[in-house]
């Protein structure tokens, strides 16, 4: 791993992304950008959710009497290229996200870089009241994830998006052949579907909030250092004050 | 610190330049190369299942789990002057064809394919727009039929022809479409004449619709008029191997 370059003036650049994070990571948003949109056309054709195994047309869980068409991938209501999309993106999303769980996985980033030490449990309760002030790490602080960054990339990278995958598969009947228990642990394949919209809409969530800490925790740095890989360090008076 | 007109214009730049991204995605959409770029998953997801699955079956069900709004789709009342003849009769003149590349082709009444070996079986149909029912279906075992026609060693598909065309009009393209071997010969594969222990209720393709339970629906045909065995569907219809088929939606609806 390249080390840092001391820039002067108190700046040091630190490679913080690896090239198979940064590669993976993108085409992981075009995937999931793809994916979602060509969800909610495939929701269109039938806009309700239900529970257990079969559709109860009169008692739905949820309707969706509006989706817009810029939401939906094509815009105009064509379930079968709204498939098309769907199950391509979905091959490549699986592919992506295999090659970046082996990478983390063989390099030991997973337990390095993304499972919470001790401390960082201990800090929960504080890093919740600096993220509410929008107040965020600098200096020294900054070269390791804080913990609810570490606690909701987790989140997102061994549950909602195994979750999608798994209740994705759920829906396909040749799927249900191979393997049924992958819908009996979750009630039936109207339940599969409604924990796939539930997870994709999560997804969503994150990747709104996601977007959002980027913008305004320092965009530039954060946009440089996952397409570079280096982000930039500005030393506050305390780290220059260590030996 | 960044300032906030920088990042308010940063913000603005970045909601503009996803406004032709929008626009490019539908003429993206349009383009016949990447439809058929798209297309590949088909044969991956085909190529995996088959790999998964082999013969195993589709889950079954209990009498209990039986919907009792199973929806029908597609054609629910066939206008063909052909099906109303035989309808009106109680389809005691259906005879279903089982032609092409077979040894010996057939002409089954209702009252043949009830005689025949038979398979009941509670299982869910999965709608290609995301809906489930559940339903019960008994029929004669389409291997049975297949075992008898004696299919020639060049045949790799059959195609159901069926009596409906969608548009409901004399002339109107006729529902068709088509499913390889080893889907044929599933022990889950039948043509099923009676649903939930009555006679298959027209809506539902009285007299003969086929179960392929562990594909979508719209492979499930309903109305099935004439089995024909062939080598390539690329001369019938569209050359997609259905009518569905022919507008766009996976030949391998296995998911």
């Amino acid at each position: 791993m390249p080390a840092d370059r001391d820039r002067g003036q108190g700046r040091i650049d630190t490679y913080r992304h690896p090239w198979v994070v940064r590669i993976t990571h993108w085409v992981n948003v075009l995937c999931v950008v793809i994916l979602v949109m060509s969800g909610l056309q495939i929701l269109r054709a039938h806009p309700h959710l239900y529970w257990g195994l079969a559709s109860t047309f009169d008692d739905p869980w949820l309707s969706f009497p509006n989706i817009p068409s810029w939401a939906t991938l094509p815009s105009w209501q064509d379930l079968a290229r709204g498939r098309r999309w769907h199950f391509f993106f979905a091959w490549l999303f699986v592919i992506n996200g295999l090659i970046y769980l082996a990478y983390i996985l063989i390099w030991g980033r997973l337990r390095r870089v993304l499972f919470p030490t001790r401390a960082d449990i201990a800090d929960i309760p504080h890093s919740v009241v600096e993220h509410a002030k929008l107040k965020f790490p600098e200096g020294e602080a900054v070269r390791r994830y804080n913990v609810i960054q570490k606690l909701t990339y987790l989140a997102v990278l061994l549950v909602l998006l195994p979750l999608m995958l798994f209740t994705g598969l759920g829906m396909s009947p040749g799927m249900n052949a191979a393997a049924p228990w992958m819908i009996e642990i979750v009630g039936g394949r109207q339940s599969a579907r409604t924990l796939h919209f539930i997870a994709a809409a999560g997804i969503v969530i994150f990747a709104i909030v996601h977007v959002l800490l980027v913008v305004l925790s320092g965009p530039i740095n954060n946009m440089r250092a996952m397409i570079t890989g280096w982000y930039r360090i500005r030393l506050t008076g305390d780290d220059r004050a260590e030996p | 610190m960044p300032n906030p007109d920088r990042r308010r214009l940063l913000l603005g730049a970045g909601g503009l330049a996803a406004l032709p991204l929008l626009g490019s995605c539908d003429s993206l959409a349009r383009n016949e190369q990447v439809q058929c770029t798209l297309a590949t998953a088909e044969k991956a997801t085909k190529r995996s299942q088959r790999a998964l699955a082999r013969q195993a079956l589709a889950p079954e069900y209990e009498e209990k789990d039986i919907s009792d709004d199973f929806r029908a789709n597609g054609s629910v009342d066939p206008a063909a002057a052909e099906y109303r003849a035989l309808r009106a009769n109680n389809f005691r003149d259906y005879r279903l064809i089982v032609d092409g590349l077979v040894e010996r082709p057939l002409a089954l009444s209702l009252t043949d394919l009830r005689r025949m070996p038979s398979r009941t079986q509670i299982t869910k149909h999965d709608c290609v727009e995301g809906w489930t029912s559940i339903g019960k279906w008994k029929g004669a075992r389409l291997s049975h039929i297949l075992r008898q026609a004696r299919l020639r060693p060049d045949a790799k598909y059959l195609v159901f022809h069926c009596f409906d065309a969608l548009s409901q009009t004399e002339d109107g393209e006729r529902y068709y479409t088509s499913i390889d071997l080893v889907d044929a010969f599933h022990e889950q594969t039948i043509l099923a004449y009676e649903m939930n222990d009555e006679i298959l209720p027209i809506k539902h393709g009285a007299p003969i619709r086929l179960r392929l339970e562990r594909q979508l629906g719209y492979k499930m045909a309903k109305y099935v008029k004439r089995i024909e065995a062939v080598e390539s569907f690329a001369h019938i219809g569209r050359g997609k191997g259905g009518y569905w088929e022919d507008r766009g939606y996976e030949w391998y609806a296995g998911v």
